[in-house]
Parts: structure tokens; sequence; C-alpha cells
């Protein structure tokens, strides 16, 4: 039986209610957090990296709740209620991109930083051009993410909250909802931030963290437990209801799609799903609210610590999504999801409302589990936003405003003072851009912020931690050149422009075939960092010798 | 706080920092390449050998979904034997050279060289 969101008008109302209450909860508590760590934030240390002194359980919560977007959460259960298997690639991605940062970037990072990810990448080269390029990709990345998260969050308010294109709210019709929920959305980030710095943040991820797997934990067990534990039984059914038999179950339907006939289609559908894995395993190494996740434990073995919680509790969430996803393929069906959202951002919800109907006393019990599940969505998308809007002001007051600027002379006041102030400045414009992005696709942002994020940012910290000659030409080629290669390859290609499912399907100047531009801007990103250094004589043996003593050793780490 | 640059250059040339780069190149480098490896043979095969993924084993558990899991499996044990080999190997190598540099005891973080958590 497909399930109608909408099914009885008062269930709706009292989920509705239910909802707004539970997120006004998770409001009022993450709010009176915030003005607690705002009475601990004292130091540019305590804003920047809540003063280092969190646990590496606590980190690791925190970095699951950075982690776990409404890409994960939404994203991911919609499209394997959808296209099945072809979904469940999206959580192993993001999941072993944790190994890259685990082994390669999490401790030395720790150990040469203080702030921000510029710290690493500028800490042998002259600063302002290399903490420009930084700052400038940190930026970047961030506010795509930004607007992904944002749009997410106005594009399921009008389902959640049950307004329909006929239906008004408070007097709020759907559109005026989406623009009331994004500004309110992006003012509590700025609050958050303004007020509660890294302190703050850090414990409203931890809470939304908890949440979230508490969410999807009790989910899972419903679903699993209708199958009386037996995953076989789940999968024929996800299988049988999806009406795609067997296929369901394999690769295919989504990414790779084989073309009868059409060889070069084929191919370049391929090389779309290659290129889509690459970004998703080496992205995640390079997001800026990720690494500065990092200086907020003490030392560089709390950091490897507070990684491997995270790849625990990360890599559960990704497990449960497979219950989620198939069950709402099984118990919701496929075409009750694409009735309430095209993309099936709502199967998850749905999952939950069904769950409630059937095993927690009908009606009554479905508007419940629905509103608990869409106030954990709202908190998810909330607490990542407020990640995201930090990381990037953080760079803007440390790179560009007190090293930029300022050539290093800014007082420890004067740049927290600018990074509150930038944390208005972004935050405002993420809800600008935001609104007037509307239209845009959610995943496309996401997998551009990574693509971004693995071309521009990932060279640069390798070559910078484990290549003697690197130098600052190759740092800023690096950064500029991956940066511009994926920005530009995404917007001559078919998500832009020249296809139905485009920003501007009415036009059309792509030339780029694929839709995901990590395959060609990676090894980019890594060939102009390589080429900007041989073109320049300039090394700094000195300095090479204290980041490769510090980063190994923690000698002299902040 | 920091030592001298000289100091720097020294410790760095010095046969004792010589074992320790070494001994954890020669774990992360291998370790990500192996890695890397064992996850584009999945994307590779997700797209070129769907029959093969399609094979069933048990029910409706099929080759693709057991590669799947076994790609977290993969993940939680190299995380596991990571932190496992770094807290034996390149803990107490690395203390040795902060110590010497120092001359003294390191402070914090004796607490956190017990391994893992996973």
């Amino acid at each position: 039986m497909p399930v109608n969101l909408l099914a009885a008008e008062s269930s709706a109302s009292t989920s509705r209610t239910l909802t707004i209450t539970l997120f006004l909860v998770f409001v009022a508590i993450t709010l009176g957090i915030t003005i607690w760590a705002s009475r601990q934030t004292k130091t540019a240390t305590d804003f920047y990296a809540g003063g280092r002194q969190f646990s590496g359980f606590q980190n690791g919560m925190a970095i699951g709740g950075d982690y776990m977007s409404a890409a994960s959460f939404l994203g991911i259960a919609g499209l394997i209620a959808l296209y099945g298997y072809d979904g469940f690639l999206y959580s192993i991605g993001f999941l072993v991109a944790w190994l890259v940062a685990l082994l390669l970037v999490a401790e030395f990072l720790r150990n040469s930083g203080r702030y921000t990810m510029a710290d690493v990448l500028a800490f042998r080269m002259r600063q302002r051009p290399v903490r420009m390029a930084a700052s400038v990709s940190t930026v970047v990345v961030s506010i795509f993410y930004l607007i992904a998260q944002m749009v997410g969050a106005g594009a399921l308010v009008s389902l959640l909250l049950g307004i329909t294109a006929d239906q008004t709210f408070l007097g709020m019709d759907a559109d005026t909802a989406k623009v009331f929920t994004i500004i309110l959305v992006g003012a509590l980030m700025i609050v958050y931030v303004v007020v509660g710095g890294m302190k703050g943040t850090t414990y409203v991820q931890i809470v939304k963290a908890f949440m979230l797997m508490t969410g999807a934990l009790v989910m899972t067990l419903m679903v699993l437990a209708h199958y009386k534990f037996n995953l076989s039984t789940l999968l024929g059914d996800a299988a049988a209801q999806s009406g795609k038999g067997a296929a369901f179950l394999e690769p295919g339907l989504r990414y790779g799609v084989e073309t009868a006939g059409d060889a070069t289609k084929t191919f370049y559908s391929k090389m779309d799903l290659l290129s889509l894995g690459l970004a998703l395993v080496l992205g995640t190494a390079g997001l800026p609210h990720i690494l500065t996740r990092f200086y907020t434990v003490p030392t560089a073995r709390i950091a490897r610590k507070s990684v491997l919680w995270a790849i625990g509790i990360i890599g559960t969430f990704y497990l449960f999504t497979l219950a989620l996803g198939f069950g709402a393929a099984a118990l919701v069906g496929g075409k009750a999801i694409t009735a309430q959202d095209k993309a099936g951002n709502t199967a998850a919800p749905q999952l939950a409302q069904k769950l409630g109907i059937d095993y927690l006393g009908g009606d009554t019990g479905g508007s419940i589990l629905l509103a608990i599940i869409a106030a954990v969505a709202f908190a998810t998308i909330l607490a990542v936003v407020a990640g995201l809007t930090l990381a990037s002001s953080s760079s803007t007051a440390h790179d560009f405003y007190a090293n930029v600027i300022k050539r290093g002379n800014a007082s420890e006041r004067d740049e927290v003072r600018v990074a509150r102030f930038a944390a208005l400045v972004i935050g405002a414009i993420a809800i600008g851009l935001s609104i007037f992005a509307q239209s845009l696709n959610v995943a496309f942002l996401v997998a551009l912020a990574f693509a971004v994020a693995a071309s521009a940012n990932l060279p640069a910290i390798l070559y910078s931690l484990f290549w003697r000659r690197f130098n600052t030409s190759g740092a800023v080629w690096g950064i500029y050149g991956g940066l511009l290669s994926a920005v530009v390859l995404v917007f001559f290609s078919p998500v832009v422009s020249g296809s139905a499912t485009a920003m501007f399907p009415a036009h059309d100047w792509h030339w780029f075939p694929l839709s995901n531009p990590g395959i060609i801007s990676i090894p980019l990103g890594f060939f102009f960092g390589w080429l900007g250094t041989v073109l320049s004589s300039e090394k700094d043996v000195e300095k090479y010798a204290e980041l490769e003593v510090r980063s190994l050793t923690g000698h002299g780490a902040h | 706080m920091p030592a001298t640059p000289e100091r720097y250059l020294e410790v760095q040339n010095s046969d004792e920092f010589g074992r320790l780069r070494r001994t954890l190149r020669n774990f992360i480098f291998p370790t990500t390449i192996a890695f890397i490896l064992w996850y584009a043979l999945y994307v590779l095969l997700s797209a070129y050998a769907r029959d093969f993924m399609a094979i069933k084993l048990v029910g409706n558990i099929n080759i693709a979904l057991v590669l799947g899991l076994l790609q977290f499996v993969s993940t939680f044990v190299i995380a596991w034997y990571y932190s496992r080999f770094a807290a034996q190997k390149i803990d107490p190598l690395a203390d040795d050279i902060y110590n010497e540099i120092e001359g003294d005891r390191r402070p914090a973080d004796t607490a956190s060289t017990d391994g893992g958590v996973l």
C-alpha cells in the first residue's frame, strides 16, 4: 500500500505541530549550550579550536555530526529507495574516504597547524599568496556545500510540514515557507557560530550526531524486525515492490547505465561512475570544515582516536542506510516516494510514517515517528551548515584578514572579532544564494563540493606534508589549478546546461560530457601542483625540516 | 616551544628520525595504495562486470552486496590495524625523538598510547 504523506488532514496537522515542537526543543537546547559555550570562549584558540580540550570520543561524534549531512541521511536513503543498489555506492565512497584522512592527513595536520587548513599549506611557504589561495578555496567549497544543505532544508520544509502548492501554513504558501525556512536556518547557524564559536558548534554536532544515530537505529531495527531480521527477505521484497526485479539489487540502474546501440553514451556513463567514485573517496580529506575538527583535540594521538570513533560511527550509520533505503522501497514503494519528491529525498521520513502507522498504533503513531525523523533531519542540516560557516569564517579571519591584509600583525581580539563578522557576512551570502538557487539540484552541489575539495585542497595538503621539493608556486598553482579545473568543467557539463535536468535546461553550452569532473580535475590538481613546483627554484630546507619533524613527532605543536 | 632551525635540520637528518619516517611511510603509503586499488576494483566491477556482480550467493544476497559490505569490513580492519601499529611501532619512536629535542618527558598524552577504540 503506498503511503500518502497527507492521507489524513488531522494527522498531518498533529505531525506538523509535533515537528515544530521537537525542532524548537532542539533549538532551545543547542542555543542554551551555545550561550554556555560563549562564556567559556575567551581566546582565539577557544573560538577557532574549541580550546583543544575535546576527547577522542566527543570529537569523533562531532566529526560524525559535521559529516553526515542531509545528503547522507535523506539523499542516500532516497537514492537506494528509488535506484536500489546504486545508492549504496555513495555510502561506500563516503566511508572509505575516511582512510585517506586517517592515514595521510589527520595526525600530521593536527601537529603542524593551528586553526585552519592554510596553517599547514603555508607552513614552509610565503604566507600571503598561499593563504590567499587556501582562503579562496575554503570559502568556495564551503559555500557550495552550504547552499546544498540550505536548498535541501527549503525543499524539505514544505513536504515535512505538509504544505503543498495549494495550501498555506500560518498564511504562507509553499514558496514563502521555503524562503522563511532558509532564513530561519541561516539565522540560527549564524547565531551558533558567532556566539558559540568552535566550542558551541562542536556540542551542537555531538547532540545532532546522537539524535541522528538514535533515529536511524530505531528505524533500522523496526525495518529488520518487520522482516524477522532476514536481510534476504527484505531485499527480495524491495526488489519485488520496485517493479525492477533482481536488477534493483545490482549496480547499473542509476550510474554507468548501458544504452544499447550507443557505445559513446555507455562509455561516458561508465566514466561518470568512475569519476563520482574518485571524487567521493578523495574529497573528504580536503573538506575544510572536516580538517578544522582535528584542531579541537589536545594531541595528534587523540586526533587519531577521534577519526577511529568517527569511522565507527559513520560506518554504522551507512550500514543503517541499507535498511532505510531498501526498507522504504519495500514498505513505502517507489511510486509513493516519487509522488512526494522526485529526487526521493523524503523516502526516510515517509518510511518513518509508515513504520509508525504499522507498529505504533495507527495514524497518530505515524505522525509521531514522522515528526521525530523530520526534526532529526532539520537538526542534521542545521548542524552541518554551522560547521561549514565556522570553517569559512575562520579561514577568512585567520588567513585572509590576519595574514594577507595585516601581514600577521593582527591581535587575537581583532582576529576573533573579524571571524564573528565574517560568519555574519558569509551566512548572509549563503542565505541569499540559497534563496536564489532554489531550483538547483542538491546532489549536484554536494558532488561539486567534494570534487573541488579533492582537486584544489588534497593535492596541496599531500605535497605539503610529504614532498620535500614542494614550494609556494606549487601550492598556488595546485590550489587555483585544481579549483578552476573543477569549476570550469562543471560549468560546461550537462548538469549546468544542455540536458532536461540541467540548471538551465533551455540553454546548451555544454561540451564536457561528464556530470562529475573528478576524474579529470583531480589529476589536474596534482599536475598543476607539480608543474608550479618545478617552475620555481624556491625551497626552504629549514622550514621543511621543522614541518617534517613537527608533523611526525608533535614537537612545537600548538 | 619550537627548537632552532639548525636543531630541526639535525633531527631531520638523524638516523633515529630516518627510522621513524621509514617505519611510518612503509606502512601508510602501501596501505593507501592497497585500499585505493581495492576500492577501485569494486567501482570498476560495478561499472564493467555486472553479470559477475549479479550472481546470487544466498537468497537475494548477491556478489555486489557482499563486495560492498566487504569495503566496510576492510575499512574497519585497516583503521583498527593502523591504530595498533601506530601505538606499537610509531608512537615510541616519535616520543623518543620528541624527548630528545625537549630534553625532558613529554607532558600530556601518555594516556593515549593504549591503541585504538575500535
